[in-house]
C-alpha cells in the first residue's frame, strides 16, 4: 500500500528581482496514514514552505505532491480550496482566530463551507470543543483566553470537520512550558486515539518527542531522518 | 446566511471607526437630498410654465408697462388664440413679512389661459360677477386661513391706498408643481381706480398674455408680435413662459448648477470616506483573509463578507441621512417664505437617486480591499506584518 502522503523531487525557489532563492532541493517523502511526522532544522531551512506545499496552500516550482492519490499539486486554486476544506486542519504559532468571533464561532467556521445545518453544526462544534477541554470557554472571545487555550480553539476548529490531516507549524513556538505540554499531549492523542496523520514543524527538541518520525531540514535539503 | 454574523460583527469591530463613518455618510447624503431639493424645487418653477402660453413685455424691462390698446393687435395676428393680461399690484397684506404675488388680471380670460388654476363653475361665476372679488391659491389660503366671502385688505404702495378684496374663489392645483401661492383680481377694478386717481396711469397693463394654438409656432408667433409695435412709443419683447421665467430665475440659474455639481461631488467625497475605512479595515485583516483562504474559503465568500460590510455601512448610513433629510427639508418648507418656490418638498425621484448613490458608493468602497484580498496569496498573507 503506497503512503498517504507522497512528496516526489518537489523543488521550491522564490525570485527575488531577478535572483532565484532556491528554497528546497528536490525533496522526496512518504508520510504514512496515521503517522506523527515532525520536521526540525534551523530557521529559513523550508521547514513553513515544505508544510505550505503538503497543505495545498503553495505550489512547487518543480516536482508533485500526491495526497491519498491526488496530485494536489496539480489542482487550480478553487480545487485547492475545496480539498483543504475536506482534508487538512490547520494549527498555527500565533493561533490566527478571528478575533471578532468567539470559541464557538471560530470553530465554526469551516462548517460553514459544508451543507450541516445549524443543530448539525452546533453539535460538531460542542464535540471538536469537549475533546479539546474548552467546553466551558464556548462563548469567550480569544483575547478572553490564554494562549494554551487559544491554541486549543484553533485545534478544535482544525478538527472540526473530521480532516485526514493535520498540519502544526510550530504550535508550541508562542507557548509558556505547560501550556506547550498540553498542547503535545492533546496532538498525540489525536494521533493516537483519533488516527489523524499529523505533520508538524517545531523548533523544539521536547516537541520533536512527540512525533513518530523526526525530519531535519538543512538550507532545503533532507539531512536525517530519525524513527522514535 | 452564514456569513451575515460575521459581516455585523465585522462592522462592528471598531465601532467609534465605524459610527464616524456612517455619521460621515448619513450627513453628506442629507447635503445631498437638500442640494437636490432645491435644485429640482427650481426646475419645477420653470417646468410649470406651459409651453403654449407667451409672454408679451415692454422691450426694456416688466416694469414699464404696455397700452391696453395692444390687446386687439394681438389678438388679430394669425395663430393667437386668446389674449389675456395682468398687472402687478406689490403691497402689503398687515405686514412686509407676509409676502405673496398679488395681481390685477382679466376676470374674463385669465383663468380660461391658466387652465392649470381650477376653480368651479360657481366660483369663477361669482369671481366675474363682483369687481372688487378675487382668488387665491389652494396654498394660500392655507397659510393665512383665508375663506370664501371673507375680505382681505392690502395696502398698496405701487397703487397707492387701502384696498379690500372679497375671497370669491380659492383655486386646486392641477399639478403638484402648480403654483399654489397668487393672489389675483380684477385688472378692471384698478384700472377704474387709476383713472379716477391718477388718469395718467390708466389702461396700463403690465405685461401680455398669450395663449397660441401650436406651440412649435411660439416663434414666429413672437416675432409676429414684436414687429407689430416696433415703430410704437413702447416696444415689446415677446417670448415664451418657460423662456421668460428661466430669465426671471436667470440671475439664481449659475447658484442652481452650482448646487447641481456640489451635489454630486459630494458623492464622491463619501465614497472616498468609506472607501478608506474599508482599505484600512482590509489591511489591518490581511492575516484573516489567510486564514479563511487557508480553510477553504473561497474568492465569492471573500467578496461577500467584504461587499456585504461595505453595503451595510453605507446603507446605514444612508437610511440615517434619509431621515434627518425628511426632517431638514419640512423645517425648510416650513421657514421658507411661500411663494419662493412654487413646490419645495422631497421628489421620489431625490430618494431614489440618494439610495442608489449610497448603493454605488457600497459598491465602490468594497471594489479595491476586494481586489486586495483576492490577489494576496496565502503564504503572503501569513508572512504579512502590518
Ligand atoms: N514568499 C516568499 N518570498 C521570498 N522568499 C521567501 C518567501 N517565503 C519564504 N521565503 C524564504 O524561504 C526561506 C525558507 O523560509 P521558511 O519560512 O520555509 O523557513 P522556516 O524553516 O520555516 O524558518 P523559521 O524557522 O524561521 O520559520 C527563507 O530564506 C525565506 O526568506
Ligand atoms: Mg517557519
Amino acid at each position: 500500500m503506497s503512503a498517504l502522503i507522497q512528496v516526489k523531487n518537489l523543488s521550491k525557489s522564490y525570485w527575488r528581482e531577478k535572483f532565484e532563492i532556491p528554497v528546497l532541493n528536490n525533496i522526496s517523502l512518504n508520510i504514512d496514514a496515521g503517522e506523527f511526522l515532525g520536521l526540525m532544522g534551523p530557521s529559513g531551512s523550508g521547514k513553513t514552505t515544505l508544510l505550505n506545499m503538503i497543505a495545498g496552500i503553495d505550489k512547487p516550482s518543480d516536482g508533485e505532491v500526491v495526497v491519498d492519490g491526488n496530485v494536489i499539486s496539480g489542482m487550480s486554486e478553487s480545487q485547492l480550496a475545496a480539498w483543504r476544506a475536506n482534508n487538512v486542519g490547520f494549527v498555527f504559532q500565533f493561533y490566527n482566530l478571528i478575533p471578532v468571533l468567539n470559541a464557538f464561532g471560530n470553530v465554526e467556521l469551516p462548517l460553514l463551507l459544508t451543507k450541516l445545518s445549524k443543530a448539525e453544526r452546533q453539535q460538531q462544534v460542542e464535540t471538536a470543543l469537549r475533546i479539546v477541554g474548552l467546553s466551558d470557554r464556548i462563548d469567550h472571545y480569544p483575547k478572553q483566553l490564554s494562549g494554551g487555550q487559544q491554541q486549543r480553539v484553533a485545534i478544535a476548529r482544525a478538527i472540526v470537520t473530521d480532516p485526514v490531516i493535520l498540519v502544526a507549524d510550530e504550535p508550541t513556538g508562542d507557548l509558556d512550558k505547560a501550556s506547550a505540554e498540553e498542547i503535545l499531549a492533546l496532538m498525540e492523542r489525536l494521533n493516537k486515539e483519533f488516527e489523524k496523520t499529523i505533520v508538524m514543524v517545531t523548533h523544539d527538541p521536547r516537541a520533536a518527542e512527540s512525533a513518530s518520525i523526526v525530519h531535519h531540514l538543512d538550507k532545503g535539503d533532507l539531512v536525517k531522518e530519525v524513527v522514535q | 446566511m452564514k456569513l451575515l454574523n460575521l459581516i455585523f460583527r465585522n462592522i462592528l469591530r471598531h465601532k467609534l471607526r465605524t459610527f464616524l463613518t456612517i455619521l460621515g455618510i448619513a450627513i453628506a447624503v442629507l447635503a445631498f437630498g437638500v442640494l437636490r431639493t432645491v435644485v429640482t424645487a427650481w426646475h419645477s418653477g420653470v417646468d410649470a410654465a406651459a409651453a403654449d402660453r407667451l409672454i408679451t413685455r415692454h422691450a426694456v424691462s416688466f416694469i414699464f408697462p404696455l397700452d391696453y390698446a395692444y390687446k386687439d393687435q394681438i389678438a388679430r395676428i394669425p395663430g393667437v388664440e386668446t389674449v389675456s393680461w395682468a398687472n402687478w399690484f406689490g403691497g402689503v397684506y398687515i405686514d412686509k413679512q407676509k409676502f405673496f404675488a398679488r395681481m390685477g388680471v382679466d376676470a374674463e380670460t385669465y383663468f380660461d389661459v391658466y387652465d392649470e388654476f381650477q376653480l368651479t363653475p360657481e366660483e369663477l361665476k361669482n369671481f366675474k360677477q363682483q369687481r372688487n372679488s378675487c382668488v387665491v391659491g389652494q396654498d394660500l389660503a392655507d397659510t393665512y386661513g383665508f375663506k370664501i366671502g371673507e375680505p382681505i385688505v392690502l395696502e398698496g404702495d405701487i397703487y397707492p391706498g387701502q384696498w379690500e378684496f372679497i375671497v370669491r374663489g380659492i383655486y386646486q392645483k392641477k399639478n403638484k408643481s402648480t403654483d399654489g401661492t397668487l393672489m389675483v383680481f380684477h385688472w378692471d377694478y384698478l384700472n377704474e381706480n387709476m383713472a379716477q386717481n391718477s388718469p395718467n396711469r390708466a389702461s396700463d397693463v403690465g405685461w401680455y398674455i398669450v395663449k397660441i394654438d401650436d406651440p412649435s409656432k411660439a416663434g414666429d408667433i413672437s416675432e409676429r408680435i414684436d414687429q407689430q409695435f416696433s415703430n410704437s412709443s413702447a416696444s415689446t419683447k415677446t417670448e415664451t413662459e418657460v423662456a421668460f421665467n428661466q430669465g426671471f430665475l436667470a440671475g439664481f440659474s449659475a447658484m442652481f448648477t452650482a448646487m447641481d455639481v456640489m451635489s454630486f461631488l459630494i458623492v464622491g467625497i463619501i465614497m472616498l470616506v468609506l472607501g478608506n475605512t474599508m482599505i484600512m479595515a482590509a489591511r489591518e485583516r490581511t492575516r484573516e483573509y489567510a486564514v479563511f483562504k487557508a480553510l477553504g474559503f473561497t474568492g465569492s465568500h471573500l467578496t461577500k463578507i467584504i461587499m456585504g460590510e461595505s453595503l451595510l455601512t453605507s446603507l446605514i448610513g444612508g437610511l440615517l441621512g434619509l431621515g434627518l433629510m425628511v426632517l431638514a427639508v419640512g423645517a425648510f418648507e416650513a421657514t421658507l417664505p411661500k411663494g419662493w418656490f412654487p413646490v419645495f418638498q422631497l421628489e421620489p425621484s431625490t430618494i431614489i437617486l440618494s439610495i442608489l448613490a449610497v448603493i454605488i458608493i457600497g459598491v465602490a468602497a468594497a471594489i479595491f480591499p476586494i481586489q486586495r484580498a483576492l490577489s494576496t496569496r496565502i503564504t503572503e498573507g501569513f508572512r504579512f506584518v502590518g
